[in-house]
């Protein structure tokens, strides 16, 4: 009997008929792609995009060249060289990351102590060349400058569970 | 017509005069019929990529526009696409056998286009009405084979071997399949020419058509038919994940468009062909008022779209069949269900006259 049903369910595409009722179906369910430049799925403040240097409130740059990030970078992205200023403090006056190497883990904002160096929420960036893929330390002051509302109301808002 | 006929034979003399009309009047009907159905071919490829794409809840193509109009996003792409393939380069592989490989395309494309020439759009409108209508669809349709087979030969690749041969086999085995399908057809309407068997389903409804005592061999007609066109889940010949792209994995630019044109206008002609023989072609189905102001044309249009809509939603829906499944189906299954209908349907229209004309069986035989 249950084999002479399953040649009926087989010979009438009863199978068939039930997997075109499923598509079928989805043809009118609303659609979940993101148009992705006019609509974004949404960022956490803990986004790691591209980096930032960021200052003080008067404007006298956070990073005191402990190279700390240096050290933990897992793919060696960063290059510091530093030298004393005239007024005894030590500065860098090199901070290179080279983004072609740079695998975005964020271990640099972590090792920070001085909340310097950061991830922000850019993602669309792009480089033409290779040479264009290092960021020198005039390019992420840069981009902290310009950034740096966004960025100090991220830190705020992650500031609960670091 | 007449007058041009006329003038043709003024300015020509009477012989040559009414050999440079016809050819011309040919002419003019054939780019008639190829450059509306090259266009269709376009905008089934974008039908195909949306009508896919709803179904696994994407968007599709939503990009281009059309010529600048906002609310056509999408309809311009066909067009960017054909633009594409035409500046793309045709690589010949070292390899292979040069004009086998060009040859291949334009032997796929010629019979899908040739066979159109037979296909009546309405009662007049129809380019070549000869008797044996059929058998010449017969005769085109299994031709295109051979481009198929030459361009996995010419490529001089493995893949490409293989596909041929998979399709090779494919096609020959299903052709029979439709074949018997369409021997039912012509029993019902004991005629070979196309129009005849249109004409043969006229009646007050849709029950008049042949859909309705054939069924099961429209069935088999239009699964044979995604076979014969390489259709998914019948496209081992292509089958992206065994054999990279099968016959054409060595064909790029103008040469590759050929053959997805020829695929796309088998689409096309085989539910063309599936609304002729069982859906009633030009026909309304339903006599009366509303319907038969609408001129058979376009009621044949809606049925091709109405069939191509069914090609694109088996492919959304099922996953490619096994090689020796699909040979399984097409000798085990098809050809036994054809030859018994057969034999049914020929043992009804020898059955008496006072039992033919019982209600329901009077409609059809």
């Amino acid at each position: 009997m249950n084999r002479i049903k399953k040649f009926f369910s087989t010979f009438l595409l009863f199978e068939l008929l039930k997997g075109m009722a499923v598509t079928g179906k989805y043809l009118f369910k609303p659609k979940i792609t993101v148009h992705y430049p006019e609509e974004k799925t949404p960022q956490s403040p803990r986004f790691r995009g591209l980096h930032a240097l960021r200052r003080y409130p008067n404007g006298e740059e956070r990073c005191i060249a402990c190279k700390l990030c240096e050290a933990v970078c897992p793919a060696m992205a960063i290059t510091i060289e530093s030298e004393e200023r005239a007024d005894g403090t030590r500065r860098t006056t090199r901070y290179d990351i080279d983004l072609s190497k740079c695998i975005f883990c964020g271990f640099c904002e972590e090792s920070c102590p001085v909340d310097s160096i950061v991830e922000t929420r850019i993602l669309e960036y792009h480089c033409e060349k290779r040479e264009d893929f290092i960021y020198t330390k005039e390019m992420l002051l840069a981009v902290g400058d310009r950034y740096e509302e966004q960025i100090a109301k991220d830190r705020e808002a992650d500031a609960r569970y670091r | 017509m007449e007058n041009i006929q006329r003038q043709f034979e003024q300015v020509f003399g009477t012989d040559w005069g009414s050999m440079l009309f016809l050819l011309t009047s040919n002419l003019v009907l054939i780019f008639a019929i190829v450059i509306p159905l090259l266009l269709c071919v376009a905008y089934l490829t974008f039908a195909e990529r949306k009508i896919i794409a709803y179904m696994q809840i994407r968007v599709g193509p939503n990009r281009v526009t059309f010529f600048g109009i906002p609310w056509l996003r999408g309809w311009g792409q066909p067009i960017a696409d054909a633009v594409k393939a035409i500046m793309k380069e045709i690589v010949i592989p070292s390899g292979a056998n040069k004009s086998l490989f060009v040859l291949a395309p334009i032997l796929t494309i010629m019979p899908a286009l040739a066979a159109w020439a037979v296909i009546p759009f309405s009662p007049e409108l129809v380019l070549a009405d000869i008797n044996a209508g059929l058998l010449y669809i017969l005769a085109m349709t299994s031709m295109g084979i051979y481009g198929i087979i030459i361009a996995g030969w010419a490529s001089n690749s493995k893949y490409a071997f293989l596909g041929a041969m998979r399709s090779a086999a494919q096609v020959v085995s299903y052709e029979l399949a439709m074949g018997f399908a369409l021997v039912c057809v012509l029993m019902m309407s004991q005629s070979l020419n196309i129009g005849d068997i249109v004409n043969g389903q006229q009646g007050n409804s849709f029950l008049n058509w042949y859909l309705i005592p054939l069924f099961p061999m429209f069935l088999v007609y239009l699964i044979s038919g995604v076979a014969e066109t390489n259709r998914a889940p019948f496209d081992v010949a292509e089958g992206e994940s065994e054999i990279v792209a099968g016959f054409h994995v060595d064909y790029s630019g103008m040469a590759f468009t050929v053959f997805f044109l020829a695929e796309y206008s088998n689409m096309i002609l085989v539910a063309a062909l599936t609304s002729i023989m069982f859906l009633g072609g030009w026909l309304p189905p339903l006599d009366i008022a509303p319907f038969t102001l609408i001129p058979g044309f376009i009621w044949l249009l809606l049925k091709i779209a109405f069939i191509l809509f069914f090609f694109l939603w088996f492919r959304a829906t099922f996953p490619r069949y096994r090689y020796d499944q699909i040979m399984r189906l097409g000798w085990k299954v098809f050809i036994p269900i054809t030859l018994v209908w057969i034999v049914l349907l020929g043992l009804i229209m020898q059955l008496p006259e006072s039992i033919r004309n019982l209600p329901l069986l009077n409609i059809w035989f």
